[in-house]
Order: C-alpha cells, then sequence, then structure tokens
C-alpha cells in the first residue's frame, strides 16, 4: 500500500502544479473552463490527500514497521489513541497533514466562490496551488511518509512520551488547521491585488475562514499551553519558548486583520494596511510551522532537527518578497476612499489596537529570534528570557485590554465626548470598586500590575454586559418583546457583533487567570522523606506514602513503570490526596541491559493537578532511583536472556522495593491561584469567535433583506 | 511496479475529472452571474451596516443628527448597489425597490 500512498502524493503534486497552471492561463487569458479546471484539480487534490493519509494511519493502527515513519513514531505498546494521532508527531506526517487540511479548506473556499469574484479567484487558485505543491514537493521528494525500511524492526521505537497527552494530540491539527486557514484569505488578498480588485469583496468572501483559522489557532494556543502546564512538569503554561511564540505571533497579527477589515469593509479604508496584515500573518505561519521542527532554535516543543530548513527558508524568503513587492506595486490602487472621521470612533480605536498588538508580534518577534540576531551580529548566541519578555508585554497588555473594553463603546464614525462619558460611567465605577476593593480588602496591592489587570478585566466585562443590557433594552423598545426573549433575538441578529464580544469577555477572563498566577503563585521544591510535610498556598501537605506501579498506567499511556507519591493535603475542613507520578518509559536498545532500559529510557512527569476556581494546588515528583541500580544491575547480569514474563516479575520485584524502602524524594508544589480563569477564558474566546462566524439562517436573512429593501423602496419612491 | 500502476490510474481519474470542463468548452453561460454574487455580498453588507447603525442609535452610541447623516449616506450606498444589481436584470432600481416595497405592503415578508 506504501506505493500507493506515494503515487497520491506524486499526482497529488501534478494536480497542485496543473492547477497552479490552469488558474494563472484562466485568469490571463479570460477563459473560465481552465479556472473552473483548476477548482477541479483542488477537489482531486483533497481526495488524493484523503486517500494517502487514510493508507499512512491504516500503516500506524496495525503497527506496520516496514513504513520508516511507523518504526519511528509508533510501537504495538502504543495505546490506540495515540497510534492514530502519531502521524503528526513525525515530520513527514505533519507536513502531509498540512497539505490535506490545505487541500480541504481551499476547496471548499473555491467551491463557495465558484459563482463570485470572477477576477480574483484563478489567481488565488493559483496561489493556494503553489502553497500546497511546496508542501507536497517536500514529501514526495526529500521526507516521504512512505518510506519503507529493507528489514523492518520487530518493534517500534514508540511515540516520543512526552506528546502521549490528549492534548498534545488535539493541538498540532488545531494549530496547523489555524495556520492553513490563513492562507485562504492571504490567497484571496493576491488575487485582488494582481487584479486590482482590492475593494472589500475578497474580505467578505474570506472573512469566515480567517475568523475560523483565528479559532483554531486560539484553541491550539490554549492547548498547547494546558500540555505544558500539566505534562511538562515545571508547572507554569508559558515559558516564552520559541516555538510557543511562533504560534502566538500569527494570533496576534490574525486579531489586528479581524479587526481592520471591518474598517475597510464599512468605511473603504486601511486597504493596504489588510493586505499588508494577511501577509504577515501568513508568513508567521509559515514560520511558525517550519520553527517547530527546524531545530534553529532551542525549544522545549522542537522534536527533532528538520532535514527541510533550507528548503523552508526559500519558500518563505519567496513568500516575503513576492507579497513585499506585490503590496509596493499596488500602493497606487491601496489608497482609502475615506478619511477618518473623528478619532473618537470606533475605526480610530480598532486603529490603535492594530497598532498595539503588531508591537506586541513585533516584540515577541525580536525576543525569539534574537538568538539568531545576536549570532549573526556579534559571533555568540545569546537569549532573552522570560522577564525580558514580561517586562515589555505587561504594559501593551494592559493597554490591549483597555482597547477590547473601550472599542465595543463607541460608534463608527463619530461619538461625541458626551456620548462616550454616558456609557463610560457605569464599567469606570465597576473598575474603580474593583481597585478600591482589592488594595483595601486584600494584599493585592503588592503586585500593582495585577490589580491594574484585574480593574481593566472588571471594566470589560462591565462594558461587555453593558452592550447587552443596553441592546436588549433597545430592542424591547422596538419590538416590545420580554427580555430573556430581546436578548437572544439581539444576539442571535446580531452574532458578527456579539460573538466578538463574547471574544473580548474570554480574553478579559483569561488575563484575569494569567495576572493572578503570574503574580501571586507560590512555589516551593522541596526534598521529603515519607511522613515529612510542608505549607504551601495555606494547605498543609503531608508525604503519606510511596508508589510503584507495573503495567498500570492510570494516564494511559503505555508506560510500563510508574513511581510516585501519595500525599496528603488539608486546609481547613478541606482535604485531598494528592498522587504525582513520573513515567519511565522503556530505552530503545539493550545497551542500558535487559532489565536496565525499562529505568534508563525517557521519563515524563505526570503531576497531580486539583483544580479549582480560586486557585490550583499542582504538585510533581521526582523519585530517586538511585538506590535501586544495584539490584537493576544484579538482575542484569543474572537475567538477560530471561523471557518477557521472568522480566515481568523481576520489574515488579524491583519495584516492591522502592515501594517497602523509598529514598526522600524531589517534590514541586505550587499554589497557583486563578489559574483556572485561563482555560474557562480560552473557552469563553473560542465560542464567541465561534458565535461570531456562525453564518446566520436563510429565512431571517431574506426577511432582513426584504426589510431593507422595503425601506429603500419607500425612499425611493418617495423621491 | 505498484507505484507505477497506481500513479497512472490516479493520472487517467484526474484526467477524466479535471479535463472535462476543457473538453466540453466554455459553457459559461452565466458571465453576470458572478458580479450579481458580488454584489449580493456587498448588499448584504451594506444592510448589516443600517442595521448596526439603527441599534447603535437604540443603545444611544449615536446622536439622532449623526444617526441621520450615516443613515441616508448608507442608504445611497445601498441604493447605488440596488441599481447596479437590477440593472443586470434590466430593472431599474425604483421599479424593483418599489416592487418590494408593494410586495411588503401586501404583507409578503419573504420576498426580495
Amino acid at each position: 500500500m506504501s506505493g500507493i500512498g506515494a503515487a497520491c502524493l506524486f499526482v497529488g503534486l501534478l494536480c497542485a502544479a496543473y492547477a497552479a497552471i490552469s488558474g494563472v492561463y484562466g485568469g490571463l487569458s479570460g477563459r473560465r473552463q481552465f479556472v473552473v479546471s483548476a477548482r477541479r484539480a483542488f477537489y482531486c487534490l483533497a481526495a488524493l490527500l484523503i486517500g494517502a493519509t487514510a493508507i499512512l494511519q491504516a500503516a500506524f493502527l496495525r503497527s506496520d514497521f516496514g513504513y520508516r515513519l511507523v518504526a519511528e513514531g509508533s510501537s504495538t505498546d502504543t495505546p490506540t489513541f495515540y497510534k492514530v494521532t502519531a502521524m503528526w508527531a513525525t515530520q513527514e506526517g505533519s507536513l502531509l497533514l498540512w497539505a490535506l487540511l490545505l487541500s480541504i479548506f481551499s476547496s471548499a473556499v473555491l467551491f463557495l466562490t465558484r459563482d463570485s469574484l470572477r477576477a480574483i479567484t484563478p489567481y488565488a487558485t493559483a496561489v493556494l496551488a503553489v502553497v500546497a505543491g511546496f508542501f507536497l514537493l517536500l514529501t514526495v521528494v526529500w521526507v516521504s511518509p512512505f518510506d519503507q525500511l529493507v528489514q523492518p524492526p520487530v518493534e517500534g521505537s514508540g511515540l516520543n512520551p512526552l506528546l502521549r497527552h490528549p492534548a498534545m494530540m488535539i493541538h498540532p491539527p488545531m494549530l496547523y488547521t489555524g495556520y492553513v486557514g490563513f492562507a485562504i484569505p492571504f490567497a484571496f488578498a493576491v488575487g485582488a491585488l494582481v487584479t486590482r480588485s482590492v475593494g472589500a469583496d475578497w474580505i467578505r468572501a474570506t472573512r469566515r475562514f480567517a475568523l475560523i483559522a483565528w479559532t483554531f489557532l486560539a484553541a491550539g494556543i490554549m492547548l498547547g499551553a494546558l500540555w505544558s502546564y500539566t505534562e511538562l512538569g515545571w508547572g507554569g503554561y508559558w515559558a516564552w519558548d520559541p516555538v510557543e511564540n511562533a504560534s502566538l505571533m500569527p494570533w496576534l497579527t490574525g486579531t489586528a486583520f479581524l479587526h481592520s477589515i471591518m474598517v475597510q469593509e464599512k468605511r473603504g479604508m486601511l486597504k493596504a494596511w489588510n493586505v499588508s496584515l494577511i501577509c504577515m500573518t501568513f508568513i508567521l505561519s509559515l514560520m511558525g510551522t517550519f520553527l517547530v521542527r527546524s531545530g534553529i532554535l532551542e525549544s522545549i516543543h522542537a522534536f527533532g532537527a528538520s532535514t527541510i530548513g533550507t528548503q523552508f527558508l526559500i519558500f518563505i524568503a519567496i513568500v516575503v518578497l513576492g507579497s513585499v513587492a506585490l503590496v509596493v506595486w499596488r500602493l497606487p490602487d491601496l489608497r482609502s476612499t475615506a478619511r477618518l472621521d473623528s478619532l473618537l470612533s470606533r475605526e480610530a480605536f480598532f486603529l490603535l489596537n492594530n497598532l498595539v498588538l503588531l508591537a506586541l508580534a513585533l516584540v515577541i518577534f525580536w525576543g525569539t529570534f534574537f538568538p539568531l540576531i545576536s549570532e549573526a551580529v556579534t559571533g555568540t548566541e545569546a537569549s532573552v528570557g522570560p522577564p525580558w519578555f514580561e517586562r515589555l508585554v505587561t504594559p501593551l497588555a494592559l493597554v490591549l485590554v483597555a482597547l477590547t473594553a473601550v472599542g465595543p463603546m463607541v460608534a463608527w464614525r463619530r461619538v461625541t465626548p458626551a456620548g462616550l462619558r454616558k456609557v463610560l460611567v457605569i464599567p469606570v465605577a465597576v473598575a474603580a470598586v474593583t481597585a478600591g476593593a482589592l488594595l483595601l480588602g486584600s494584599d493585592a496591592g503588592s503586585s500593582l500590575t495585577a490589580v491594574a489587570m484585574f480593574c481593566l478585566v472588571a471594566f470589560v466585562l462591565a462594558v461587555v454586559t453593558q452592550e447587552l443590557w443596553r441592546g436588549a433594552s433597545a430592542r424591547r423598545v422596538m419590538t416590545g418583546e420580554a427580555w430573556p426573549r430581546a436578548l437572544s433575538s439581539l444576539i442571535g441578529r446580531n452574532r458578527r457583533r456579539y460573538g466578538g464580544y463574547a471574544a473580548h469577555a474570554g480574553l478579559a477572563v483569561l488575563m484575569l487567570g494569567v495576572a493572578g498566577s503570574s503574580a501571586f503563585a507560590e512555589q516551593q521544591d522541596l526534598r521529603l522523606a515519607v511522613g515529612d510535610s510542608f505549607r504551601s498556598g495555606g494547605w498543609e501537605i503531608t508525604y503519606d506514602r510511596p508508589i510503584a506501579r507495573v503495567g498500570d498506567d492510570r494516564a494511559g499511556t503505555g508506560a510500563p513503570i510508574s513511581f510516585g507519591a501519595q500525599l496528603t493535603a488539608r486546609r481547613g475542613d478541606e482535604f485531598r490526596t494528592l498522587r504525582p507520578s513520573r513515567n519511565y518509559y522503556p530505552a530503545a536498545g539493550m545497551e542500558e541491559g535487559a532489565i536496565g532500559r525499562y529505568f534508563e529510557g525517557e521519563a515524563t512527569s505526570e503531576v497531580d493537578v486539583r483544580w479549582g476556581l480560586g486557585g490550583d494546588l499542582w504538585t510533581a515528583v521526582r523519585p530517586d532511583i538511585s538506590s535501586l541500580r544495584g539490584s537493576i544491575e544484579e538482575a542484569d547480569r543474572k537475567f538477560a536472556e530471561s523471557d518477557g514474563d521472568v522480566r515481568g516479575l523481576i520489574i515488579t520485584a524491583i519495584a516492591e522495593q522502592y515501594r517497602r524502602s523509598p529514598p526522600p524524594a524531589s517534590f514541586r508544589a505550587i499554589s497557583s491561584p486563578l489559574v483556572s480563569w485561563i482555560w474557562i477564558g480560552g473557552g469563553i474566546l473560542v465560542l464567541g469567535a465561534l458565535l461570531a462566524a456562525w453564518p446566520a439562517p436563510q429565512a431571517r436573512m431574506r426577511r432582513a433583506r426584504s426589510l431593507y429593501r422595503a425601506r429603500l423602496g419607500r425612499d425611493l419612491t418617495g423621491a | 511496479m505498484e507505484y507505477a500502476l497506481a500513479v497512472i490510474v490516479f493520472v487517467a481519474l484526474v484526467a477524466l475529472v479535471v479535463l472535462r470542463p476543457l473538453v466540453a468548452g466554455n459553457q459559461d453561460q452565466a458571465a453576470t452571474q458572478a458580479r450579481r454574487a458580488d454584489l449580493e455580498a456587498a448588499k448584504e453588507s451594506k444592510y448589516r451596516e443600517i442595521r448596526d447603525a439603527e441599534l447603535d442609535l437604540g443603545m444611544g452610541k449615536l446622536s439622532r443628527a449623526d444617526h441621520r447623516a450615516i443613515d441616508s449616506e448608507l442608504r445611497a450606498e445601498a441604493i447605488e448597489i440596488l441599481r447596479e444589481l437590477d440593472g443586470l436584470d434590466g430593472l431599474s432600481a425604483e421599479a424593483a425597490a418599489g416592487r418590494d416595497h408593494a410586495r411588503r405592503a401586501h404583507g409578503d415578508e419573504s420576498a426580495g
């Protein structure tokens, strides 16, 4: 079957090449049938890549180690769920996933625009085909997912233990969907520039794709943070790591794009800005994909060095140069048709919000690539750490959250200072009361930055609540509906607006968690013997007993051995049992001995998190198994040739030895206030974005069309 | 062998699907259809802007005078779109809008 899979990729590459040529020729010649043919080539490409993915997935599921990829990324004892998702843990598989998602997204947008945007679609098709072609070229020529081994091993290496986490398995497709999704508005922007059709048509056709891409990217970033928090064993969710930053940068520029396109749609302004933003977002998406695997920057998330770095850099350089040249070439066509009516207008605040988002992206870009920049300039690699990022990002984040609050209160075109004062009264009062309560009624004053963020969060939530209240009141006046009905109608009929506000509320809630956990977390690193106690965040925590499990991995990751600790935590009447542990995965070779390899392979932290709205109690343990080394070496000498059952018994006996006489273990305990609100806020943000992207029912749209057209008719007939 | 055979079969299947529009020739009989779709999208967008301005007025974000100015500008833009849209059908904007007005007056809310 590997031959068929490879054939799918090769013919897919031919489809992409044909779609690019046919699209451009159709656009230049005006012969529509070539554009239709190019679109059909994309449908075929999607079908072929679905076939290729299905063949590869089947190989993973049946542990067919004839496939190099399966031998390197899976094993017979890898749980089925992780076998299914192991494909994108590999470089080749993730490239195939990229191409697959792009072909599906492209087919969808080309189908939806088959009867519109006649000038733009031929070139957009060509751009999408070139991008898909690049990824397919990589998989056909340099890193084929269907490479076969001449002598397949009996057992595979298994999936990287760090990746055996549910969030990590969903995280890559989410991120890639985000990255790929931004290719759609990018391609249409290029088409618009080529054909000088730089009005809002291309934006209207692709806005929903950009929003879906943004939503998936947000969900992917959140899942990555959750994985970091619960799997990496350091206790944080964001380390300003290059790979984390690489996903955040396109999200920030994508956020700016989603706001500024509204200005172009409504006012015909910011055309050059919008095409530049989407080009930037797509380029950053490509860089995000590249950074995960390139190994050019040290990262806790980078898995294996890439062999396709040069090809990626050449492609990114072509996209950068091409985008810049195209925008500069079309600058005369990109002049705004309107001017800013007032600085007190929504478009002015959107512009400000764009500048802040871009500043954030630039700061993060500089900090992320500083090691490369410093090496190029000084010859020595230096990097900036989290404090550098926090010093620059925190004030910008405060301004951003403030703008998140003010933006929705201001009308398009202009608002009078008196009008703005009127809508500001209640939210400002809420923020002031919050500040007073925090400073006078708690010890939050130790971090004024956190207090400022809490006040701004209260400000945003008050604004969103006020907007809902005032909107529902206005609707009640217009229609006489009861409150619940008025509120649901208001949201249902203005999904884009209120979905956006929900996303703002989600961001505010998320920042509440970030501020609380960053400023007030208590971390302790201790070495404890059984019976020892310590205090963390008001909890009295005692190391009760050691845990040693063989073949009983409760997280379902397939780890054969797990050592840990049972702790009891008491705070007043509250009582919790905590069981942090560390999973041990066997080393691939036999160099460490038949028994020793089970203890000397990779190990991962299985942290215990007691989630709570007020705060989490997070614990991790690093057992000291050096005392077992003597027994392990002796077992290796005596039972080197033993079969699996005997080895199992010996490993169980060694585990029992740890349970009977455990040496002191190292613990990390973190009491992290409000951290759960990060995930809750992220969820609200994603739901809000989905609400904004959800299309209005056709019947309702027809009624609205009829109503407005009739009103315009009255204008005309009365004139 | 498996690879070569699969490539031949896939190329043949793809060619059947992809080349069909070329063999069938240019059957694009609705050149105005695309323009209509673009104008329909622009119209929806303009209606949404009118609705947004109304909501802003109702919520007190816009003064009555500002709303009047913005609304008349938006309506003028919407009428331009309607004119072009109806021009595609050979109708005048006034006739088309008047037709809709008449339909609404007779309670036909789903027209348009």
